[in-house]
Order: C-alpha cells, then structure tokens, then sequence
C-alpha cells in the first residue's frame, strides 16, 4: 500500500510529532514498503478468532488501596519553570 | 588465574567467600578492562568509577560472613540497560529527549539488585527506547560487536551483552520484546533470557510495547542466568502484570540432564530464510543433546512467517501510546533555545519538542503505531494483528503437548556489517523473525551459544518452554 507524503503529515499531525520535509519524504517510502510486507496477514484466517492482547490470563488485578511513599522530587524532572508545585507551560487556551 | 573480570558470578562469589580477592579488586579489574576497550566496543554509555569503587569498599568493609544479607551477588559488578531507571544516575533510553534525565527512583529490579549488594559499573548502550536490533539507532553511537569489530553487536541490548561477553561486568540485565536480549546474545556469544511475560516487575522500566515486554539476565553461564532470576523475578504490587506464581530456587534446575526430554524441532526455524552455516551449527548442537539422552520430535509452527507483521503492527501501536507521555513537561528536554521562538500555543510546544526529541526509528514506529490505531484502519491491521497472536500462541500451545521445549537458531543469520542494514528498516526487522513469535505467546526462550560460523561469528540457539517453565529453558541450556 501506498503512503503518500498527504497521509505522512495527516499522521504526524495525529501523533503531534513535528517532522522535516526530508523525513515526510523518507517516511511515505519506508513505510509504504512497511505495509505492502504487513498485507501478507491477509493470507491467515482469522475468522471466529479471538483477539490476544494479555498473554498469561491475568484479569481485574487489584489491589488495597494504600498510598505507597514515593521519592520526592517528581517535579524535579522537569526542565520547565515550576510555580506553586505546578509546571508552567504555554497557554492551551486562545483568548478571545 | 584468569583476570577476575572474566570470572562468572559463581566464580567471583565462591573467591570473596574463600577470600582469594575483594569485590574492590574485581569492580577494579572491570573499570580497566572497559577502560582498555569501551572507547571502541561502546557497550558503556554512563561509568562512574568513583560510586562503583565506592560501593565495592563497602561491601568489602561488611564482609562476606553469611547470614540472611550475604546474598550470592553481593559485591558482583553489574552493568545496567540505560532503560532501566537508576535513582539519582542518568537514564537516557539513549534518546536525545532523555540525555540529561534523572530519575528520581529505581525500577524494582534494581531495587532488588540493590537489597542484594550489587556494584554497579555503568549504564549500557542500546537502540533509542529498545527500538531496534543492531544498538545502531542509540544517540551515543553504535554498540560494536566485541568479536568483530566491525560487525554490530545486536539489539537493542547490544550494550549489556557486549559488556558481558567482553568481560567489562560479570553479568548485565536488558530488557527483550520481540528478542531485544536474546538476538544480541546469540550475535556476540553470551547467554541471555527472555523470560515469560510477567515473570519480572517491569515498574520503573521504560515501556516500549507494554503487552510484550520483560527485563532479564545476560551473563556468561546458564547458571549465572539461574542465579540473577531467582533474584529478580516474582509479584510486585507496582506492577500489575506480574502473575502471583512462586519463585523457584532456579539453580535446582541444573545438572539433572536432558535423559528423557522431548526436543521439539520446528521446520519453519529451519527452513527458508535461515542460512546453512546457522542451520547445521545448531543441528549439531541439537545432535549433542540426542547423544545425551533426549528425544527428537519434528513440530511445525506454522503461523511463524506471520509473527513479523503481526509484531510490527501490535508493538508500534503501544509504542505511540505508551510514547504520548514524551511531551517535554514533566521531564525530558525541553524545546531547544532555537526553536522556542516557534512556539505560539501548547500544541506547538509538543509537535517541536517530540520533533526534536526522537530519532529516526522511534518516529518511524510512532507513525507506523499511530496510523494502525487510526479511524478506518484499526480493524484492518490492529485487530488483525492481535487475531494473529491468538493463532501464535495456539501453534505454541499444539507443540507442548507433544514436546517439553522446542529448539531452533536464535537469528536467521550472525551478526551482520555495520551499516549494511541501516536504512532498510525491513530488512533490519528480519533479524527478529525467530524471536518474536516466543514473545507473541509470552512464553520464556533462553539463548545459548553454540558454536561459530566459517568467519568466526558466534551462532546461537534458543530454547523454549511453556510459561513460567525458565528452569526447563535452563535445565536443557547447560547441556547445549
């Protein structure tokens, strides 16, 4: 299947993942050539099969509800400016 | 007297407790060896001498007396996959987008590396996230093949493996999804275990496909594995995926022989794709076992040609989720200084900085992992895919009934040239294809080596058995 470099930028977009136009480029090639070889699952019948997406069964693990005392310092991490013990960032919100 | 940086853990051990050497004297024999080679081999991304000499004098100081602390890995020199998270020590996932990130606790295998005394040498290279199977795609540079130098050591945990099978640590730990320890075991001559989904907490390791993934020993014998295992498996409450199944002592598991054991030898890892030389060195080795007692029964896997797709569609599509977190707020870098100016809004801020943040193959996998989940597309290939796996595991399920493990070449050919798969990013998966399909099923597979191409390469072979059954992978390790 064919990717062209349309729906390399309607991914990246969905991905929030800013790219170069020499990447936008390179991308709709490989991973057009990446979906041509995944076509060969077409070959498998599948039909009344189950889909896996837990291996060893496990189902509604619970546990107390306890608070377990982390490290300190999570906030630490951050490379952006923290006020109050929250992160600033830019605004999400456009004024009107 | 070897160097006793090429020592095993049983070794290094059994000398501290007959006072033949100090773990000082040991972690110091590491620091020069990697001081000789790492430059070139690459396998260390992070050495701190002065903290691992540090923790070695003390458990020199403590002694090695006994009693319930003097676990057999106390003061044994380890190397650690840089996805493993090391409170207080850089964790880079070898990503620009984590190259100063510091985390502020240990995963829990690391904690228990910790409770049991370990001495830490280093951080070990590996593909960007473990995305990869070469260590090429790592921010630092590639990880060479410690047998060839101008081959790749594998992937992604080509650091920790190179570290063991170059004599810098005693044993290592990496992490394999689709044969991320098993692969580069196999291309540099070590052994490594990928052990059953959920044997080992994954909390505080860096998520890549979180329905795939697992942390586990590389060293320099079967035994060495039987030692880590039993120190690092079992439930943890900060992992909800690891199944409340007893923790063995592994090391009972070994010396009883494969007298009695079924083989199962499946065509599809011996038939086209795989090259001769892999083919008949591990015949042999498979041979070796008929001679000492085990029975040979041929299996089919048939679904094995169909576990690459359904692997590259499944292990993407977790990957961009689990990736969603990379924003550059909480921690990892922010935007750089030249592109703050482009940054009007939020969105702005994520598009520059996951732009800046990832290398090639984790954007390929992103867009790959993103498109598969998208609106239109996601029966086609993402449920499709998780179909698949439900035929995988079924194929599994049919051979144990009839055979106790199966036995097949790790990868379909040793280690190749630098470069030579770099960008052909399918070829490069192809590394993969005997691997994944045990990681589909979740079920454990040790690589083991077994002998050598023409050229002098290492040739691995692995070994597979049901869930939580790493003592019978082992078991019929020590004979290989």
């Amino acid at each position: 299947m064919k990717i062209s470099k349309d729906t390399v930028k309607h991914v990246a977009k969905l991905a929030r993942l800013g790219l170069t136009d020499d990447e936008v480029e390179k991308f709709s090639g490989q991973l057009s050539d990446v979906f041509d070889y995944m076509d060969i699952l077409e070959e498998v019948d599948t039909s009344g099969v189950k889909e896996t997406s837990q291996v060893t069964g496990l189902e509604n693990v619970s546990e107390k509800d306890e608070i377990i005392k982390r490290e300190e310092g999570l906030l630490g991490a951050s490379e952006l400016p923290v006020e109050s013990n929250q992160i600033l960032v830019k605004a999400a919100i456009k004024k009107q | 007297m070897a160097k006793l940086n090429e020592l095993t853990i049983r070794e290094v051990a059994d000398g501290f407790r007959a006072k033949k050497f100090s773990s000082e004297e040991v972690t110091k024999d590491c620091l020069k060896r990697i001081k000789e080679r790492n430059e070139e081999v690459n396998a260390f991304v992070l050495v701190d001498e002065g903290e691992a000499l540090r923790m070695a004098r003390e458990i020199d100081k403590s002694g090695f007396g006994g009693g319930a602390k003097d676990h057999i890995l106390k003061g044994v020199p380890v190397g650690l996959k840089d996805i493993l998270n090391t409170r207080g020590v850089k964790t880079t996932c070898c990503s620009p987008g984590l190259r100063d990130y510091v985390p502020p606790y240990d995963a829990t295998v690391v904690e228990k590396l910790r409770g049991a005394g370990m001495v830490m040498v280093g951080k070990t290279n590996m593909d960007e996230f473990a995305c990869g199977a070469s260590t090429e795609h790592s921010c630092f540079g590639v990880t060479k093949n410690p047998v060839d130098l101008t081959k790749v050591a594998g992937g992604s945990s080509g650091g920790s493996v190179a570290a063991v099978a170059d004599d810098m640590s005693i044993y290592a730990l990496g992490t394999d999804t689709g044969g991320s320890i098993r692969q580069p075991a196999s291309f540099c001559g070590t052994y490594g275990l990928k052990v059953t989904y959920g044997r080992v907490s994954r909390s505080g390791v860096t998520a890549l496909a979180s329905s795939w993934d697992t942390v586990g020993p590389i060293g320099k014998s079967v035994e060495d594995l039987a030692i880590v295992l039993g120190t690092i498996a079992g439930r943890d409450r900060k992992d909800m995926t690891t199944p409340d199944v007893a923790v063995p002592d592994y090391t009972k598991f070994l010396g009883k022989g494969v007298k009695g054991l079924k083989i199962g030898l499946p065509k599809e890892y011996f038939g086209d794709g795989i090259e001769n030389e892999t083919r008949d060195v591990v015949m042999k080795a498979v041979k070796k076992l008929e001679k000492e007692g085990a029975k040979l029964v041929d299996v089919s896997l048939p679904m094995t040609k169909y576990a690459i797709s359904a692997y590259y569609i499944s292990m993407p599509a977790e990957l961009s989720a689990n990736m969603e977190r990379y924003d550059g707020i909480r921690f990892g870098k922010k935007a750089s200084e030249k592109a703050t100016g482009q940054i009007k809004d939020l969105v702005d801020q994520y598009f520059v900085v996951r732009g800046e943040a990832f290398g090639d193959e984790i954007k390929r996998r992103i867009m790959i992992g993103t498109y598969v989940l998208s609106a239109g597309y996601m029966d086609a290939y993402y449920k499709k895919a998780m179909k698949v796996r439900t035929k995988i595991i079924e194929d599994f399920g049919r051979a144990f009934e009839k055979v106790d493990v199966l036995i097949g070449p790790v990868s379909p050919f040793p280690a190749f040239g630098i470069g030579e798969k770099a960008d052909d990013p399918l070829a490069m998966y192809m590394a993969d294809a005997l691997t994944i399909p045990a990681s589909a099923a979740g079920v454990p597979s040790l690589a083991c080596p077994c002998g050598e191409s023409e050229s002098g390469l290492p040739i691995g072979l692995q070994v597979i058995a049901p869930q939580f059954q790493e003592g019978l992978c082992l078991r019929v390790g020590e004979v290989v």
